[in-house]
């Protein structure tokens, strides 16, 4: 069922990875992977620990630079992008380890996703005047709609250091969510919940692609989560890519089941 | 049961997102407003305005200044002094090689100039951080205060290297007795802390509180960390230059380099974590912490009938021990416990 409904909309390639090859001295965390992703879809990345999941997303939003590789991102190709261009490009992404800014309310973290599209100075801001009091309400409402979307209204202006785990991921999706990106990369997003958190998460993350349209690539461990959501998994262990194509697919390649049962 | 919130209905974002959203908070300081522009001016003692409001208000404004930079952006700083020498060097000499040069444009560019020394001494934070950073901005205090005393143009060529603040005349109404300076350092230190406060609640405050909590994740999400620490050092230099113009002009009077040595800027960065890292009435609870201390202390010896000389190590004792609680027991400060306070207040008398 799931996989007709994503099935009609999904589009052309956004992302295509070819042959990314990243060492850190004498490691080889990634040999030449390559893989797509189509628009509107929810493109899953598993493999063992170690298997260079996290890297594979870091090279994605330009946190490493890959020694050798291609990577084109609507259209355009890049060798070498840093953070800053990534976001600006449209894709945002949440943390395996929560990456809030612990000293600020939800409402404030949320609002700092928004900060691409804010153009008044700080002299402006300062002033509270004009376009910087303008902007600052107009995004507000924006945020507004989004925490409308993940049901945080309760915790808006609550610090986020005194939210439990499950909370603290929703609000990082949130944070995410705000710039209104066109690719959502997710690290992780259910790791450690209990039951409940993760099908709530799993509905957020579904709604995410149907409402939006964004584009997801995430990581996770949970296979049920990953076979049940997903368009489209791509396996990695030791950082070679041993897998790739619809769950059903992926679920029966021999290489796989032997990756994950540890028979060598 | 008094203080809280209950009837109080926000209908537009912009009223959500105003400086203080409860209505009694606003009642409280319009009042605190009426008493400090108009009762107090009116019948204060000299004493009172010279030994105690001015130098509070002045204190609070450079307490606020750190404030920015370490509270919000993070980065440590022991140079405080040696911004607020550079706003008061550079504004005697605006006043002093400029004619006809108006009194608070002479504080605004002494505090650019500030400004400026700030982001120049602000760039080893793009490379370090933490204790190393503290140590790189304690040259800056060294160098500051050095140059100030080695290169006689700044003072004037005064063969004491002591130079004296010019007199203050805005517009043709001469600031002279305490009383008229406190009601200009009031001004200035209002509008600042008004300003600093929209900040805060804007983008840029949050740029550098992300900045300071969580950096990867802040550079991930868009902001420039460059560009923030930058306009953080940047902001916060133009407070303390601003604060130590006043420094010279409306309390000191008569000044040379060493007034602005290390120990003020250990004075400041005590003002900062008594008061609360991270807020704005933290800096201005601190600044009035550490300028009352002394007086009630002294008040103190005199009643128990100890010699004076008691006091002054007391004084120290008091300190120390004080700021070892703080660090200990509320890292947040003053701010924090006026914010519990609040908190409690919204039940009280009713516990539930």
């Amino acid at each position: 069922m799931n996989e007709q409904e994503h099935g009609r909309k999904i589009g052309d390639v956004i992302l295509k990875v070819e042959n990314i090859s990243l060492r850190f001295g004498g490691v080889k965390a990634l040999t030449d992977i390559s893989f797509d992703v189509r628009e509107h879809e929810i493109r899953a990345i598993i493999g063992p620990n170690g298997a260079g999941k996290s890297s594979m997303l870091n090279v994605l939003n330009g946190v490493y630079t890959p020694q050798e590789g291609v990577i084109t991102y609507r259209g355009q190709q890049r060798k070498d992008m840093n953070t800053h261009e990534a976001a600006e490009s449209g894709i945002a992404r949440t943390f395996q380890n929560i990456a809030l800014f612990s000293g600020m309310t939800v409402l404030d973290n949320i609002m700092t996703g928004r900060n691409l599209k804010i153009r008044s100075s700080f002299v402006e801001q300062a002033f509270w005047f004009g376009r910087a009091r303008r902007e600052e309400i107009e995004n507000r409402a924006k945020v507004e709609e989004i925490i409308d979307f993940l049901q945080l209204q309760s915790v808006r202006k609550t610090p986020v250091a005194r939210l439990p785990y499950g909370i603290k991921k929703r609000v990082e999706l949130a944070r995410a969510l705000a710039a209104e990106p066109s690719m959502l990369l997710l690290d992780e997003p259910m790791a450690g919940m209990n039951v409940e958190e993760k099908q709530d998460m799993c509905r957020f993350v579904i709604d995410t692609n149907d409402q939006f349209g964004t584009t997801i690539v995430l990581i996770e461990h949970d296979m049920g989560v990953v076979m049940d959501i997903s368009d489209r998994v791509v396996v990695l262990d030791y950082g070679k890519k041993i897998g790739d194509g619809t769950p059903n697919e992926v679920r029966n390649d021999p290489e796989v089941i032997k990756a994950y049962l540890g028979a060598h | 049961m008094i203080y809280r919130e209950a009837g109080q209905f926000k209908t537009t974002y912009l009223n959500d997102s105003q400086i203080f959203p409860i209505a009694q908070d606003r009642y409280a300081v319009a009042a605190l407003l009426i008493v400090a522009f108009i009762a107090i001016p009116l019948f204060a003692s000299q004493y009172f305005f010279s030994a105690i409001l001015i130098p509070f208000l002045i204190f609070s404004l450079a307490a606020l200044g750190l404030n920015i930079l370490t509270g919000y952006a993070g980065q440590i700083s022991l140079g405080t002094a040696a911004f607020m020498a550079v706003g008061a060097f550079a504004s005697y000499n605006f006043m002093l090689r400029v004619p006809g040069m108006p009194i608070l444009v002479a504080f605004i560019l002494g505090g650019i100039c500030a400004a400026m020394v700030g982001i120049l001494f602000g760039l080893p934070s793009l490379r370090i951080r933490g204790f190393y950073l503290a140590a790189s901005t304690l040259a800056t205090q060294f160098f500051v205060v050095w140059c100030l005393t080695k290169v006689p143009w700044f003072t004037n060529y005064s063969s004491s290297g002591v130079i004296t603040a010019q007199q203050i005349n805005i517009l043709g109404i001469p600031f002279d007795t305490p009383g008229e300076k406190y009601v200009l350092v009031l001004i200035i230190v209002s509008v600042m802390a008004l300003l600093a406060k929209n900040m805060v609640r804007s983008n840029v405050g949050r740029s550098w509180m992300a900045v300071r909590d969580m950096d990867v994740a802040a550079e991930v999400i868009g902001f420039r960390i460059v560009r923030t620490k930058l306009i953080a050092f940047a902001v916060s230099s133009f407070y303390c230059g601003i604060a130590g113009a006043l420094f010279a002009f409306c309390y000191l009077g008569t000044v040379e380099p060493e007034a602005y040595n290390l120990d003020l800027s250990f004075r400041i960065l005590f003002m900062v974590i008594i008061g609360g890292l991270g807020s704005i009435l933290g800096s201005f609870l601190g600044a009035g912490f550490i300028v009352l201390l002394p007086t009630v202390l002294s008040v103190i010896v005199h009643y128990t009938g100890l010699p004076n000389s008691v006091t002054s190590n007391l004084e120290l004792m008091v300190f120390g021990a004080l700021i070892i609680f703080f660090l200990i027991v509320e890292p947040h400060g003053l701010a924090r416990l006026w914010q519990i306070a609040k908190e409690k207040l919204r039940l009280w008398p009713f516990p539930h």
